[in-house]
């Protein structure tokens, strides 16, 4: 199989996430025609959470990446992550035999279905790629990019990716980093949102409609711990990577922003503005930046930039 | 249906065996491996005094090495296989890909079982690591219910384990990252969740304070069984109107026993009891309570019931003295 890496280039490019909350129909398609007029390089798109979520279905986010591949976008399809149900796996062979649209694979399962069509895949970051050995296994399966587990430092990213195991395979797959958004740290077949309004999965009524910038969750003292997003539980404050632009470079060839309620696209900008003119963005509560600097991933390093 | 006890040492492996384990599992003294706590597990002499054991009583023995493998010392992790291999250990319980793929071509004849860290939910990601890498048993993670469990028994031809009781990890294993987003050790990388050098235990007077990190986890009145500040398992708030709850989970233990006749007709082979970590005394508890539900199982699987006595000794060895079916019902969900 052939894979394209695209690190040659020299410049950075930047990605849109799936959008991990529920948003109705109206608001995600808005978001896409926002999409469709920004600077942004790539868009994934597609349902990663939950499979009771269908305002959305395969054909309608074809519809979309219809749309952004002619504005000039790359558009990927994301897997679901947590595949339980024959339903779960019958709608992601959907996914992979769309035709047109490379996929990102969130499950190893979706890796073996994605090789054994011999397609190439993106590497989602809840693949857990940890070192050279098994990035270069992912290669051989059709990986043409990396999309790096969110907890991974800078120190750790450095190590592999300078590794000699991989150093004859370097130019064939290019890396992307998570750098903005509240971070997918974990996914449950429990329904959080659901039983934080004393309902659990089966009745859900879609209650995480309500909440689409997820469900804030504090300590008894006020301290932000949690967001909860369905049957993914996210971080409680937003990583932000902004003032790392410089120290990401050569390392991560697409910083990915995870899709916000609001302002996504003014953050694009910001990050963009970055390449051109760093400048130190004054960051605060509810900013996190704590994974890439070898820290708890709630913490905030100000003016981390040497 | 073989009956699989944790050992966390090797006084806690002669408990499992004497009280009727058909197999234990173990981990090396080092980060190896998703029990990493200080003072616990067996180095490379203590492992080779414990393969002897298990197989002086003709029982088994499987070592986990189930954390991943780190890019500046990926060779400890593949030298503990190589010790695994030289110690005559029955099976290797694996979760990362470069580890697999070493032990697949370095010791062809090596039992794999792919450890529940490698979060494989589904028939193709089961057949994925069958295929790749001759994957003979796979643990399913604690996420699913057990009409998932059923049709994944169903259609694949990989022996599936199961966990029947222990500690409930509520997240898909293997892909939780919350230990880390608070502490910077995670499971995957360090081998340990909310990890005990960052608790702190603080007595205010009125309450009995849990902390992870800084952050509160837990307060507790006086009288309350105050448990380990798990950090999926604290008090928290959701609500500004309402008061803090167990916003995730509660601390309750797997129990999955009433299950134990619909999990031997789906021919589940082998059940784990979780808990590296605990004493010899409970590891010993357990598996006789388990050891006597599944021969009673056995012989007349239609008449089986849980007996009270069973219940009672499980319950009280539990995490908040109460259990839980977990996933397993779907109403948990």
């Amino acid at each position: 199989m052939s894979v394209s890496g695209d690190n040659s280039t020299s410049s950075m490019k930047f990605s849109l996430g799936p959008i991990h909350y529920f948003w109705d129909k109206n608001r995600v398609e808005t978001f896409y025609r926002q999409a469709a007029d920004s600077n942004v390089d790539i868009v994934y798109l597609g349902e990663t959470v939950c499979a009771k979520r269908r305002e959305l279905r395969l054909d309608d986010y074809l519809g979309v990446a219809h749309q952004l591949r002619e504005a000039g976008k790359e558009v990927v399809l994301s897997s679901m992550t947590l595949l339980e149900s024959p339903a779960d796996l019958r709608e992601v062979q959907r996914y992979c035999d769309n035709g047109e649209f490379v996929v990102e694979a969130n499950d190893m399962g979706v890796v073996g279905l994605l090789s054994e069509r011999g397609l190439p895949f993106i590497a989602g970051n809840s693949l857990n790629c940890y070192n050279p050995q098994t990035l270069r296994y992912l290669m051989r399966m059709g990986m043409q990019r990396w999309v790096m587990p969110v907890e991974l430092p800078k120190r750790w990213i450095h190590d592999l990716l300078t590794a000699s195991e991989i150093t004859d395979v370097r130019d064939c797959f290019s890396t992307e980093l998570l750098a903005f958004g509240y971070l997918p740290l974990a996914w449950s077949a429990r329904c959080f949102t659901a039983r934080s309004e004393g309902k659990v999965k089966d009745s859900c009524e879609l209650c995480c409609k309500h909440y689409p910038a997820g469900r804030l969750v504090k300590t008894q003292e006020g301290d932000e711990m949690f967001t909860l997003n369905g049957l993914q539980t996210q971080s409680g404050f937003r990583y932000n990577l902004i003032n790392d632009i410089q120290d990401l470079m050569g390392m991560v060839d697409v910083l990915r922003l995870s899709p916000q309620l609001d302002d996504t696209f003014i953050w694009l900008q910001n990050f963009q503005n970055q390449l051109k003119q760093p400048v130190a963005f004054p960051l605060s509560k509810p900013d996190c930046n704590g994974f890439w600097h070898d820290q708890a991933g709630k913490d905030l390093l100000i003016a981390s930039q040497t | 249906m073989e009956l699989l006890s944790p050992a966390g040492n090797i006084p806690a492996l002669k408990a499992a065996i004497e009280n009727g384990a058909d197999a234990v599992y173990v981990g090396l003294r080092n980060q190896t491996n998703a029990r990493h706590f200080a003072g616990l597990n067996l180095d490379a002499i203590k492992l080779r005094e414990a393969a002897d054991y298990v197989h002086q009583h003709k029982r088994k023995i499987h070592l986990a090495i189930n954390t991943f493998a780190h890019p500046d010392s990926w060779r400890q992790w593949a030298e503990s296989v190589d010790e695994a291999a030289h110690s005559g250990v029955d099976a290797l319980i694996l979760a990362d890909i470069s580890l697999l793929e070493y032990t697949a071509r370095r010791y062809p004849e090596m039992e794999i079982h792919l450890s529940v860290q490698a979060s494989a939910t589904n028939p193709a990601a089961i057949n994925f690591y069958a295929q790749e890498f001759n994957v003979q048993r796979v643990v399913l993670p604690r996420v699913l219910s057990i009409a998932q469990v059923k049709n994944i028994a169903n259609t694949t031809q990989v022996p599936l384990e199961v966990f029947a009781f222990g500690s409930l990890c509520i997240m898909a294993e293997g892909r939780c990252y919350l230990s880390s987003y608070l502490t910077g050790q995670s499971p995957n990388t360090f081998g340990a969740c909310s990890p005990a050098e960052f608790v702190r235990w603080e007595n205010t007077g009125d309450h009995l304070e849990s902390r992870l990190n800084n952050l509160l986890i837990d307060r507790f009145s006086p009288g309350e069984t105050a448990g380990y500040p798990t950090l999926c398992k604290g008090r928290f708030v959701a609500d500004e109107t309402q008061p803090a709850f167990h916003v995730l989970e509660e601390p309750t233990s797997l129990n999955s026993m009433e299950l134990l006749p619909e999990l031997m007709s789906l021919g589940i082979c082998s059940l784990k009891i979780e808990g590296r970590q605990r004493s010899a005394a409970y590891v010993g508890q357990v598996t006789r309570v388990w050891r006597q539900a599944i021969d009673a199982c056995k012989k007349n699987a239609q008449q089986f019931s849980v007996e009270s006595q069973w219940k009672k000794t499980l319950s009280s060895l539990s995490e908040g003295q109460q259990t839980t079916l977990g996933a397993y019902e779907r109403e948990w969900r």
